[in-house]
């Protein structure tokens, strides 16, 4: 049952170029998996690492940003992608060794202040960054010999990436090194006491995070053809950190969903309601209120609640719906 | 060559000095148990000693290796497991779970992110048979939190046992245990092999007497009297601070 439901989703996602209706729908998908992938990647530092970090959009503009600097100063697809993921681990390496000397509040003040200063960088250190203008890229990559120019295209390189990234997170979950992540959330002094470097396992959550938030600024600037400070702004740390805690923290599928409620209220509201941020602020009020621990586990939970009328499986599942919603 | 010894060693709070120069010698295989009124700086001196905080000056010594200046994750390595007073496990993971987790702390796979931790045969084996020496295996896939508090107490000790320690710190173990739940707990301890040299804290006296060999009465984070189970009960300073004679 689960896997002909699994098959069928990914049929009916492969298959959205055909159904869609036209290219404007294909991007928006498009965006909504991009958008995922870096949710999914925070999602790892917030859900499952219990460290939230206001400052991730600059580890997704630092590799969008070295990728089209690179290729501005004509180097190739491949080297320009290699060259942006090294350097946004290795600035992800320098933020989480930063961030990590604290937690809870402290976590959050020191990743909001690096985000601050890559934002500066990018507004201000217009040698490099070009400043407000922002730096185009001319071409989008080959994949498989095969343009990436189209619409459809480009979305099955993003679906092909963000399936890659959604099966790493469900297989780092599930490992014993996700185990030891989701320890150090609930009872970091518990964990060393058992042996735990709770320090080494938050700072390679943090490379992890890194990573996808690295992949995630390729796509947008591939996807944009333009990278410009707007992309490392305040505004877009919240943004995806609100993508995480709207659909879930600590689930697979939350992140996910909150994706696709951003992307959408955003590219549909803002087509009626010129002040589209107020819709988003709405909505996020009533998740906060009416299913505070995001919108995947708060539907689980109601979906359990109206199956399980009778008391016998009732009993048998007992489980907090926080914890199943993700595996 | 001793399990673990303490020299000198001294912790303060701000003024407060919790910890005052305290010395402590316990043999491989001893039991010992160190008792004091609220606030004499038993639990301090377990957090020093397993590394959970810093001292102000002094050693930890284990098995003849400083281990002042190792950090505390690094410790269980080296053969120190703990229980807490105050239990902190994982609520909404199953007794097994929990076990695992502890194994795995000392195991290299917890570095592992592409393995399945379900797939852990012999790891899943180890912390149900470590759950079987403290007699819960029935209620190994049940939650943490549909367990009673005597059997938590029971799965702390599993988790600690399981790391097969050197040495064994229990911080009151019988804390908030009904009479016949400290009973279980008390024989539990009483069966551990003479291998796991053990440390006990406790504020009640009459609780752990049976158990201790040598005992350490702790005031205002000094060392008062010092001895074995005889001597200490009859020395008169014991008297005057457990009656305030």
């Amino acid at each position: 049952m689960k896997r002909l439901a699994l098959a069928a989703a990914l049929v009916l996602l492969a298959a959205l170029p055909f159904w869609a209706g036209g290219s404007f729908y294909i991007n928006i998908a498009s965006q909504i998996l991009l958008y995922a992938i870096f949710a999914l990647g925070l999602n790892v530092l917030v859900g499952y690492g219990g460290l939230v970090s206001l400052g991730h959009a600059g580890l997704f503009g630092i590799a969008a940003y070295s990728a089209a600097r690179l290729l501005a100063a004509g180097h190739g697809h491949l080297a320009a992608i290699a060259g942006a993921l090294t350097l946004a681990l290795l600035a992800a390496a320098l933020f989480a060794a930063l961030a990590l000397r604290g937690t809870g509040i402290g976590f959050v003040m020191i990743t909001l202040a690096i985000g601050q200063i890559v934002w500066g960088v990018a507004y201000r250190w217009i040698s490099i960054t070009n400043g407000d203008n922002g730096i185009t890229v001319g071409s989008r990559p080959q994949l498989f010999g095969l343009s990436l120019a189209a619409p459809a295209r480009f979305y099955w390189a993003t679906l092909l990436v963000f399936l890659v990234a959604l099966a790493s997170m469900q297989m780092l979950v599930a490992s014993p090194f996700g185990a030891s992540l989701r320890g150090t959330r609930d009872q970091p002094r518990r964990m060393a006491a058992l042996g735990y470097h709770v320090w080494m396992i938050r700072f390679l959550a943090f490379l992890f995070s890194g990573f996808w938030s690295g992949i995630a600024g390729l796509l947008f600037l591939y996807y944009n053809q333009f990278v410009s400070p707007q992309a490392v702004a305040l505004t877009a740390s919240a943004e995806v950190l609100l993508m995480v805690i709207s659909g879930g923290s600590g689930t697979l599928l939350g992140p996910v969903v909150g994706a696709g409620l951003v992307v959408v209220v955003k590219n549909v509201a803002s087509a009626y309601i010129e002040r589209w941020n107020f819709v988003l602020g709405a909505i996020f009020v009533a998740i906060v209120i009416f299913m505070p621990e995001g919108l995947v586990p708060g539907v689980v939970g109601l979906w359990r609640r109206a199956t399980a009328r009778t008391p016998s499986r009732d009993l048998v599942g007992v489980v907090e719906p926080g914890k199943e919603a993700g595996r | 060559m001793t399990a673990l010894a303490v020299n000198r060693l001294s912790k303060s709070f701000g003024g407060l000095l919790v910890t005052a120069s305290v010395n402590l010698v316990v043999e491989p295989g001893e039991r010992r148990l160190i008792i004091g009124p609220n606030g004499a700086g038993k639990t301090t001196l377990f957090n020093l000693i397993t590394g959970e905080l810093r001292p102000d000056r002094g050693t930890v010594t284990l098995f003849g290796r400083d281990i002042t200046r190792t950090p505390g994750w690094h410790r269980v390595h080296l053969g120190i497991s703990r229980t807490y007073q105050i239990i902190t496990l994982f609520p909404h993971d199953t007794l097994v779970r929990n076990v695992t987790l502890s194994l795995l702390g000392r195991s290299r796979l917890r570095w592992n992110p592409v393995a399945r931790l379900d797939g852990q045969a012999a790891l899943v084996g180890r912390a149900r048979a470590a759950l079987a020496r403290v007699g819960l295996e029935h209620l190994a896939d049940r939650p943490l939190v549909q367990t009673s508090y005597g059997e938590r107490r029971r799965v702390e000790i599993a988790m600690a046992l399981a790391q097969e320690p050197r040495v064994l710190l229990l911080d009151e173990p019988f804390a908030g245990l009904s009479l016949e739940e400290r009973r279980d707990v008390l024989q539990l301890v009483a069966g551990i092999p003479r291998d796991v040299t053990i440390v006990m804290i406790e504020h009640d006296m009459d609780v752990a007497l049976d158990f201790a060999e040598r005992i350490t009465v702790l005031h205002f984070g000094q060392v008062v009297v010092e001895g074995t189970r005889g001597e200490v009960v009859a020395h008169p300073r014991t008297r005057e601070i457990y009656l305030g004679e």
